[in-house]
């Protein structure tokens, strides 16, 4: 799996985020900013959905590198408990049952999942969804 | 200097699509427009402020207007661009330096969503790679968000794009005029739920110019007086949530809303203006997308969190209603023109306490008008005026 940039994912299996603590404060970011004053931390695999919506067109090209089929995508805010709030995608899961509150686990998934050397993003998939990452 | 800020003239260039028209053109049209509702001359005018977020520089209009060497300064303020020139202007007028200006805005901004690049904000290139650089789902799960909340329905949402679009059939500087009814509102097309096409403002063009004296020279003029009882620009507190934002703060008591920009920009307006939202008769909130209106409504201390759907059910922000809100449609009928759209909500305001509004005038005189923008990522402008 390899991630859409370097340091945003752990080597382990399964990955984890990346963020980045303030080293006077303790304050929790991500992505981690390439400065000093931050230390790269291994997030949380499990959070709650904070907020949500759906991404109902294919945003423009440039900056947008995805396929050029477009189907719609949950742009979620994942709440990691006592660490941050994360903007990632959510996979596996129809559009009317995602609710605010809801588990949720990290499965990065390919930006385009036709490509098989696709790079890997961050999302998650509600914890009753199966393991593997993917597009709903 | 004695006496308060006031606005003496008022111009506007009509906001949507004026093609062959350039962005400095309608800044250009506004600002003829509002000398000459003042009953002054450009030579007279002694500095300007003017706002323009992707149309060119505003000082270039010096060219049409005249080289008279006048002071002039660009603003770039993201969506509070406008409302910034206005704050600007009136402080030159309030250290006592000068006696009569110019805050002018317009914009002209390509068709379909602004188009953002990651590193314009600091961000990295994956953020846009992955199609999170899109301005919509920021307003989209932040309203998200706010329903869970408080349990705002998104037929509450509805109601409010109806009422904009209903109020711009008698604004004639409004792009959007033709009503809209609240069943094709809810059916038409999602953009980001839980928002339609029509929930969400567009970029537009459009141009607006207000003239600033001091009172002794509005007095000299011979103008009804329109006091600039407060205009106040804040940025954000900590742990805010904003648009093209990867990660926000965790916070210890997540039960609430989290600190804005307009909270903290509109308290200190009313303390400048030694009043309250209960002093206030008819309002301009921003309303880039419906649910905005609703937010802003309870930001700018009018409403409690959660009391929003009982105000819309007894018509309060009608233009009958005790709090009209968006008299001329806000940005969801007239469209963003970024340099414009704070002061065309300022221009409206003093139509209002002019009581020039026909159509879509406020009953009952209005003496207070408010106004409010809030902008990208964490900016937020308010004024208040008084007749």
């Amino acid at each position: 799996m390899k991630a859409i940039a370097e340091g945003l994912f752990t080597e382990e299996t399964p990955p984890r985020l990346i963020g980045g603590k303030d080293r006077e404060t303790g304050r929790i970011v991500f992505p981690c900013p390439s400065s000093e004053t931050y230390e790269p931390v291994a997030l949380g695999s499990e959070g709650t959905l904070w907020s949500y919506t759906v991404q109902r067109f294919r945003p423009k090209t440039p900056p947008y590198a995805g396929p050029e089929a477009f189907a719609p995508w949950v742009v979620a805010y994942v709440e990691l408990p006592g660490q941050v709030i994360v903007e990632a995608r959510l996979n596996n899961v129809a559009f009317d049952d995602v609710k605010v509150g809801m588990a949720v686990r990290f499965a990065p998934s390919p930006l385009n999942p036709e490509l098989a050397d696709s790079p890997y993003i961050p999302a998650y998939v509600p914890v009753s969804a199966p393991a593997a990452g993917g597009a709903a | 200097m004695s006496g308060d800020v006031c606005i003496v003239g008022i111009g506007i260039h009509r906001f949507g699509r004026t093609d062959g028209l350039s962005g400095v053109d309608q800044g250009v049209f506004a600002v003829r427009e509002a000398l000459a509702d003042a009953g002054v001359e450009w030579p007279q005018v002694q500095f300007a402020y003017g706002s323009s977020d992707a149309a060119g520089n505003p000082d270039t209009m010096v060219d049409r207007l005249g080289l008279t060497g006048v002071q002039f300064i660009n603003v770039r303020n993201g969506c509070a661009a406008g409302g910034s020139a206005l704050f600007s202007a009136q402080m030159a007028i309030k250290s006592g330096e000068f006696d009569l200006g110019v805050a002018v805005g317009f914009d002209k901004h390509p068709r379909g969503a602004f188009n953002a690049l990651p590193s314009e904000y600091n961000l990295p290139d994956w953020y846009g790679e992955v199609g999170q650089m899109v301005t919509t789902q920021f307003f989209a799960a932040k309203i998200m968000r706010y329903m869970s909340l408080f349990g705002i329905s998104q037929k509450s949402l509805g109601m409010v794009a109806e009422k904009a679009f209903r109020n711009a059939v008698h604004a004639p500087h409004a792009w959007r005029r033709q009503p809209v009814s609240l069943e094709e509102i809810l059916e038409a097309p999602l953009v980001s739920d839980p928002y339609t096409k029509y929930m969400f403002c567009s970029p537009a063009e459009g141009g607006v110019a207000l003239i600033l004296a001091s009172e002794k020279k509005a007095r000299e003029l011979g103008k009804p007086l329109i006091r600039l009882k407060a205009a106040t620009m804040r940025t954000r507190p900590p742990s805010s949530f904003e648009v093209f934002a990867p990660s926000v703060d965790v916070v210890a008591d997540d039960s609430g809303p989290r600190g804005t920009a307009s909270r903290i920009a509109s308290a200190d307006a009313y303390r400048l203006a030694g009043m309250g939202p209960g002093d206030i008769d008819v309002a301009q909130l921003q309303d880039t997308e419906a649910g905005a209106e609703l937010m802003h409504m309870a930001e700018n201390g009018f409403c409690a969190d959660g009391e929003q759907e009982q105000w819309l059910a007894e018509g309060r922000t009608e233009i009958g209603g005790a709090l009209p809100v968006n008299t001329d449609g806000g940005c969801l009928a007239c469209g963003e023109p970024i340099g414009a759209s704070g002061l065309r909500q300022v221009y409206e305001n003093v139509v209002q306490l002019r009581g020039d509004g026909g159509g879509r005038q406020v009953p009952g005189a209005p003496k207070t008008a408010y106004s409010h923008v809030y902008g990208a990522p964490g900016v937020s402008a308010v004024t208040i005026l008084e007749r």
